[in-house]
């Protein structure tokens, strides 16, 4: 595992309109997606019965779920920011499903920096293996002014 | 113009759920951040919770007779729609404190509001459910909007 210890402190007038956030390849696979719905108590079969999803509900495959695509955006954004501030908002939608065995990225860009308010707007998304994106986004921070 | 929207559903806009107490412990915090493939030090070690830890912390803890044959147990927050097949949703969350082990939150879920709106391929039925979290002193720590979709 990659030490995320981030960087040293940066301030709002470190960051630029047209910065990418880092992109990460995401690889989910059965038993985190077990994992991570039994963490929540969600039973629903499409996650864990593939003849379910397949034959009853019409999916290609099990479905990754949809709030786990949401944590990866607040992922990006807070591995991004490190200790230079905190994620206080964010918005975003699950535009179509994604499947296990699906590679997927997050990433994003900054759209918008205000540093009298010490405010930053970014837009993330997933994206899947063919590059569409998923999971649209913007996430707003705020940084420090010095 | 017609609707599909009666009186009678619109009058359950407002609508709100019991406030639901829970208790954050360093052991849920250490397996959300470890199922959802966190990187950080202080969210796998339990030190503080991600954001998005209160979507596990409040997903319903229902009995097995409570799920339908498919895993799927029925918010009981919501009416009855006229239109069933759920598509895409959006969240809009806004986090105001951070969370610690040790923490008791409380949520409340509000239907807050339900709409129609033509689509290309027929009518579509819009709503909202707003959650608000509160920590033991009365403070707002974390306020979520979800918004559905049905077809």
């Amino acid at each position: 595992m990659i030490n995320l210890a981030l960087s040293e402190k940066r301030p709002v007038t470190s960051v630029q309109v047209g910065d990418a956030l880092p992109e990460r390849e995401l690889t989910p696979d059965n038993v985190q997606l077990f994992l991570y719905n039994a963490v929540l108590w969600n039973a629903h079969r499409i996650h864990f019965d593939e003849p379910y999803a397949k034959d009853v509900e019409g999916y290609p495959g099990l479905v990754i779920a949809g709030p786990m695509l949401g944590d990866w955006l607040h992922q990006c954004v807070e591995e991004w920011l490190g200790d230079s501030g905190r994620l206080v908002s964010i918005e975003y939608s699950n535009r179509a499903a994604t499947y296990i065995g699906e590679t997927l990225a997050s990433g994003g860009t900054v759209i918008e920096v205000s540093p009298a308010a010490g405010e930053v707007r970014i837009e993330v998304f997933i994206k899947n293996a063919a590059g569409d994106v998923v999971t649209p986004g913007v996430a707003t921070v705020m940084m420090e002014a010095q | 113009m017609t609707t599909l929207l009666s009186d009678e559903l619109l009058a359950n806009i407002g609508r709100q759920s019991t406030p639901h107490r829970e208790l954050v412990t360093r052991r849920d915090i250490r397996k959300y951040a470890i199922a959802t493939g966190n990187r950080q030090r202080k969210y796998l070690d339990g030190d503080q919770a991600p954001p998005m830890f209160h979507v596990a912390l409040f997903w319903d803890v229902v009995e097995l007779e409570e799920l339908t044959p498919d895993g799927v147990s029925i918010d009981s927050l919501l009416p009855k729609f006229p239109l069933e097949r759920a598509m895409a949703g959006g969240l809009k969350i806004d986090y105001l404190k951070p969370v610690h082990p040790g923490d008791w939150l409380t949520a409340t879920r509000t239907l807050a509001d339900i709409y129609e709106k033509r689509g290309r391929s027929g009518p579509l039925i819009f709503y909202e459910v707003d959650m608000l979290i509160v920590n033991d002193a009365g403070d707002p720590v974390i306020r979520e909007r979800t918004t559905r979709i049905l077809r």
